[in-house]
């Protein structure tokens, strides 16, 4: 058995801090940052990636202006959330993970939203939870102009 | 003197459901009737009832009314004027008597619990450390500061019988003292190397005590709310672990998905650092104590201990394989670190306070005290519960859930999240405990508790579920990476008519190698979904592979959107609405799905008005067009 | 070194005491499939297949597992081959399948452990392929990465970290799409990867391959030719070629490791600008002469040299890329010839 190695909390413990703080400011994290963080956290740039891209969080290209994020949690998968994914993928012709050309909408899943009460659910920017969706609502909240899209709810 | 009191509740359920406009709307109109001298607003947690946020309570009476809505809340203020009368349209009613029912103590949602570790949830505001002071907090602290040996504190927590919820349900009170055993041995090999100053032990602790607050389990939010409504019991347990086991250093692993738990955390966390809770001289006692949080990024395995002190440490979540020291032995930086869940810590000063003998006095001879769970599905009354152990799933169900709605029929209960399994109606006699849950196939874990009914598809939940941990596998043993994969492609082709009958084997033969090959839990328990609906639902997947019918009419590949005739109006909607236009008719003619191009995406059956009810799913692609 | 004494299936063994049961196991000429496993790295414990039972206390992986004293350990036994005939399956059909195209044909760790478990066709056919068609990354001049054939086993993860410190590639990503990536997942080139080769001589499948590699016939021990350190060698030859060029694990110098240069710069040897006469500038051209010729006119303008100037007008200048005995004749020659000035070509 390895016998024990004491490390002392160093700047590898930021490493992941780090990261947020860069998607927090660019919406993704650019090549150069990364590369800025292996310096600053002493690891290698492959060890930078290896762990940004184990995380789910972590996006590498450039996000839309609207993030709609579908709930994948289990009460909303008994409702019907598999036909609210693909409605939408349908509306806004990516699938999920992808963002539009014009860079207008992410469609993304996430774990639970925490309102499962009100399943299935989606949830536009963060902060606007639309729920009990149909396929005709989500038709209707896709089909009103885009940049309204973000204030209905 | 406020005379009244109104919560409200501010959990993530809550807002989402529109309880912040409700909040301004109330205090606007409190203070337009010059109310704010009697009445006193606070926004607390959630009360766990989320089907009927959001909620307003009015104490002293204890009046609950529930789905408010912003435009409610002029009447609301009326009411609080000292002529003003209840407003009974708000009361909840009962969805099986129909009754209205104005006390919040009469809803049997609640009246059938026991809350412990949520007691405070709902009642407190979060964000204020004199209210959960108000309440006996850090009471257990100062106890055990002032009268209690690091001794004294494992052994209550050894005696109160508390365990943990991972896997085997692991007592917390060994878990302590082999903690406080190895920060021992660690402290004195530091010592003996020199390394450690006088003034370094908070700079490099010898030790470590993270709050698992990872919260993997889709489909669970027990742990968000009890860091939404009522941070300072973790904090306090938290504490009280580190004076025990002998660490200096706290951590919190909480996901980045919940920006409201994190909120709140911080402020408990400020608050207590500032009334001297925390700091290096915790409540003058020489005793130094602190905490900082972690936001996790998004990865399920991550709950597992190993995996969880990699990314604390900045590395991928990968979990080491045994064997291995334990986590207690060698944790985050090589040091000792006290793993347990959010509910773990929360009790702690329930244990100090009340005594370990009143703890172990509840529950099971074998689990005690109380379980949490996220009570969700297709459920009347969906929400957050605790209960005491020991009570069956049918109480759970049916007396605290109020059972299925709509008049549909009970199926199956899904206990444990992606590693647990699922039961079905025969065993809702089964106790809530450890090994009860285990023997039948599922687990406690979690706390997630999803019911399902005839319209749920066992085949489909199973897929569902190992889509979900193929997808959080860590990626590195052989077993979890291939054979989940597999066994989700196995899955996929039954649910699309092309399984064969041999799969149902062949998931049994990769299952059960996937469990005794993985390294760590995820892999163990991630065929645990698909092992269980085929242990008691075998004949769902034989009508898939041998009728090439979905019988909860779910699976795409195996059923068929129709149109009734009889019902038709033709009224052209579904016709115009249909992405592929499958659907043939005209303005006087009955409308027909053309099954070849139908790609059963469901808009027709939503757009059709619910007045005709003309579009119909049955199982199978055999078709009735006039049926 | 202490030694303890256990059992394995049914012969009595002594090993080390800080062996592994699957060192113990090798050393004793029993075979434990494995695959992430390698004697100079750490134990990974990922691929799952070196499972074995100890007696009373259930499963575990030998890779990883110490000896103790006493104990028994089962290689064979119903659950470890489900298990174990499970995980290679699955590693089999998520793998490359052409093996006759492979350049690690016959020389593949997998094709070692699918002969020991033995293949059974209707099996295999029971599983989908899950295989990815993932684009080859031949940038570097000397060695092709093929992600289709990688079985994540993360040799060259810890090779590259724990033996050189370069650390140029790690997992990335999870699940089934896990791999081993640079920064980005770009070329290999653009990476800090020092193209030393040390990955590619251990990855126990065709995912690390030398660029346009050939099998040798046969090999020869030899001294790596390039700079003073003098690293032990195996050129492997083909007629009269060197094709290949492997670290002496043996050797004191080197334990087996080679440079970039020592390992993939052997085309030298057979280019064809090489020299492989003495040349004579004739007229100030250069032209092609024999040994002797060429031996005869350096003694004689030594001679002059010396007649002329004395013993100490003569200095040779050798070079850090010959062997120390080599080294050792010149400056005994140069000595014998009157003058101490020897150096080598590291100080010009
Ligand atoms: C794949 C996996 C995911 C886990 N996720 C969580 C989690 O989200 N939250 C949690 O508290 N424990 C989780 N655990 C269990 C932890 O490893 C650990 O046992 C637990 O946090 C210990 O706390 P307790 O004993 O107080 O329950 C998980 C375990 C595994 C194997
Ligand atoms: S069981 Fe799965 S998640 Fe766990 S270590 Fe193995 S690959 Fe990773
Ligand atoms: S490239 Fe080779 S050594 Fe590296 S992980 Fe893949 S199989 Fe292993
Ligand atoms: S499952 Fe969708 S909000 Fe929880
Ligand atoms: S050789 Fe032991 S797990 Fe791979």
């Amino acid at each position: 058995m390895e016998a024990r190695q004491v490390l002392s909390p160093s700047k590898k413990g930021k490493l992941i801090p780090m990261l947020q703080q860069i998607q927090e400011r660019f919406g993704y994290l650019p090549e150069e940052e990364m590369v800025k963080v292996a310096q600053l956290c002493g690891v290698t740039e492959s060890k930078v990636f290896g762990a940004a891209s184990f995380y789910a969080q972590f996006r590498f290209t450039p996000i839309g202006r609207n993030r709609v994020m579908v709930c994948r949690g289990t009460a909303c998968h008994v409702q019907g959330a598999p036909q609210i994914m693909e409605t939408i993928e349908r509306e806004l012709s990516i699938k999920e993970g992808q963002t539009t050309p014009d860079l207008e909408y992410t469609l993304e899943s996430v774990a639970c939203i925490g309102c499962c009460a009100l399943a299935p659910c989606i949830m536009i920017n963060n902060k606007d939870v639309h729920g009990r969706l149909t396929p005709q609502k989500v038709t209707e909240i896709f089909a009103t102009p885009k940049r309204e899209a973000q204030d209905a709810s | 003197m406020p005379v009244k009191t109104v919560l409200l509740g501010q959990g993530t359920c809550c807002i989402s459901a529109g309880a912040k406009q409700i909040s301004a709307a109330l205090r606007e109109e409190i203070a337009r009737l010059d109310l704010a001298g009697t009445v006193q607003v606070k926004h607390t947690g959630c009360r766990g009832f989320s089907q009927i946020d959001p909620v307003v309570i009015i104490e002293p009476e204890g009046l609950l009314y529930s789905e408010v809505k912003v435009d409610d809340a002029p009447e609301i203020a009326r009411s609080l004027l000292p002529q003003g009368q209840p407003i009974e349209r708000l009361f909840y009613r009962d969805p099986v008597t129909d009754r209205a029912i104005p006390h919040h103590r009469d809803i049997t949602f609640y009246n059938n619990q026991q809350r412990t570790v949520l007691k405070n949830c709902g009642y407190i505001d979060p964000e204020e450390i004199d209210d959960y002071l108000a309440v006996g907090g850090y009471q257990a602290l100062r106890k055990v500061l002032s009268e209690m040996t690091p001794e004294q504190v494992i052994d209550a927590v050894k005696r109160s019988g508390l365990r943990g919820l991972g896997g085997a349900g692991f007592p917390a009170g060994r878990k302590w003292e082999a903690c406080r055993r190895a920060s021992r041995e660690s402290r004195v090999e530091s010592r003996e190397s020199g390394r450690e100053t006088p003034d370094s032990r908070l700079q490099t602790p010898d030790s470590y005590v993270v709050c698992n607050a990872d919260e993997g389990d889709p489909g669970a939010f027990q742990d968000r709310s009890v860091l939404e409504g009522d941070p300072h019991s973790v904090v306090e347990g938290m504490i009280i672990a580190g004076y025990a086991v002998g660490a200096t250093k706290g951590y919190v692993y909480v996901r980045a998905e919940y920006p409201l738990a994190v909120k709140r955390l911080g402020i408990a966390i400020a608050e207590a650092r500032e009334r001297g809770f925390l700091g290096e001289n915790v409540l003058g006692n020489g005793f130094g104590f602190d905490i900082e949080i972690f936001q996790g990024a998004g990865a399920f395995v991550c709950g597992e201990s190993t995996a969880l002190t990699l990314s604390l440490e900045g590395a991928r979540g990968m979990p080491k394989p045994l064997p291995r020291p334990r986590t207690t032995e060698v944790g985050l930086w090589g040091r000792p670190t006290l793993l347990n869940n959010v509910k773990t810590f929360a009790n702690i000063r329930w244990i100090i306070n009340k005594g370990a003998e009143w703890f172990a006095s509840q529950g099971t001879e074998k689990s005690k005290g109380t379980a949490i769970f996220s009570l969700t599905g297709k459920i009347t009354n969906c929400g957050l519960i605790e209960v005491p152990m020991g009570i069956t799933l049918r109480e759970i169900i049916f007396d605290i859930g109020g059972g299925v709605p709509g008049g549909r029929t009970f199926k199956a209960v899904q206990t444990g999240g992606p590693s647990g399994g699922v039961l079905p109606e025969g065993l809702l006699g089964t106790p809530i405990d450890f090994d009860s849950l285990t023997a039948a196939g599922s687990m406690m874990g979690s706390g997630g508790m999803v019911v399902v009914d005839e319209d749920t598809c066992m085949v489909d939940l199973a897929r569902y579920f190992l889509d979900f941990t193929q997808k959080e596998s860590c990626g590195q043993c052989s077993l979890c990476r291939l054979g989940s994969v597999q066994m989700l492609e196995i899955l996929n082709a039954i649910t699309e008519g092309n399984g064969r009958i041999e799969d149902i084997d062949l998931l049994i033969e990769l299952g059960e190698s996937v469990k005794i090959g993985s390294i760590c839990g995820l892999g163990q328990s991630a065929p645990n979904p698909v092992l269980s609906t085929i242990r008691y639902f075998r004949e769902e997947y034989e009508s898939h592979i041998l009728e090439k019918k979905c019988p909860a009419r779910v699976c795409k590949g195996l059923i068929s959107y129709i149109i009734v005739s009889d019902k038709c109006k033709a009224c052209m909607i579904c016709l115009r609405k249909c992405p592929v236009e499958a659907i043939k008719g005209g303005k006087n003619e009955v409308h027909v799905i053309d099954q070849d191009n139908c790609t059963r995406c469901g808009v027709c059956l939503s757009v059709c008005p619910e007045r005709f009810g003309a579009v119909e799913i049955i199982p199978g692609r055999e078709v009735k067009i006039h049926g | 070194m202490d030694k303890v004494v256990l059992k394995l299936d049914d012969l009595e063994v002594m090993a080390n005491k800080e062996d592994t049961i699957l060192q113990a196991a090798l050393d004793h000429g029993i075979y434990i499939p494995h695959l992430c496993y390698h004697p100079d790295l750490k134990p990974f414990g990922g691929c799952r297949l070196c499972v074995v039972e100890i007696e009373g206390r259930g499963l575990t992986i030998s890779c990883k597992a110490p000896v103790e004293e006493g104990i028994a350990v089962r290689t064979e036994g119903p659950e470890i081959d489900k298990m174990r005939r499970v995980a290679a399956e699955l590693l089999i059909v998520n793998h490359y399948s052409e093996c006759l195209q492979c350049a690690r044909n016959t020389d593949c760790k997998l094709q070692d452990i699918a002969a020991y478990i033995g293949i059974e066709e209707g099996r295999l056919q029971r599983l989908k392929r899950t295989a990815r068609d993932l684009p080859l990354d031949d940038s570097n001049p000397f060695f092709i990465r093929d992600p289709n054939k990688c079985v994540l086993c993360g040799i060259c993860v810890r090779t590259c970290e724990e033996i050189n410190g370069v650390g140029a590639i790690d997992f990335a990503f999870r699940g089934l799409d896990t791999r081993i990536s640079t920064l980005k997942d770009k070329p290999i080139v653009e990476s800090r990867c020092e193209s030393c080769g040390e990955c590619v001589v251990r990855c126990p499948v065709g995912a690390l391959v030398p660029q346009n590699m050939r099998k040798p016939e046969r090999e020869v021990k030899s001294i790596c030719p390039y700079c003073g350190t003098g690293c032990g060698i195996y050129l492997g030859i083909r007629g009269d070629k060197i094709v290949s060029a492997r670290g002496d694990r043996d050797s004191v110098v080197n334990k087996g490791q080679l440079c970039v240069k020592g390992r993939f710069g052997y085309h030298f040897v057979n280019h064809p600008d090489r020299l492989t006469t003495p040349l004579i500038k004739r007229n100030g051209v250069f032209v092609e002469a024999t040994w002797d010729e060429a031996l005869d006119l350096v003694t004689a303008k030594f001679k002059e040299a010396q007649e002329k100037y004395g013993p100490e007008a003569l200095a040779g200048l050798s070079s850090a890329r010959v062997t120390n005995e080599e080294n050792y004749l010149f400056q005994k020659l140069l000595r014998s010839l009157g003058t101490n000035s020897v150096d080598h070509c590291a100080r010009l």
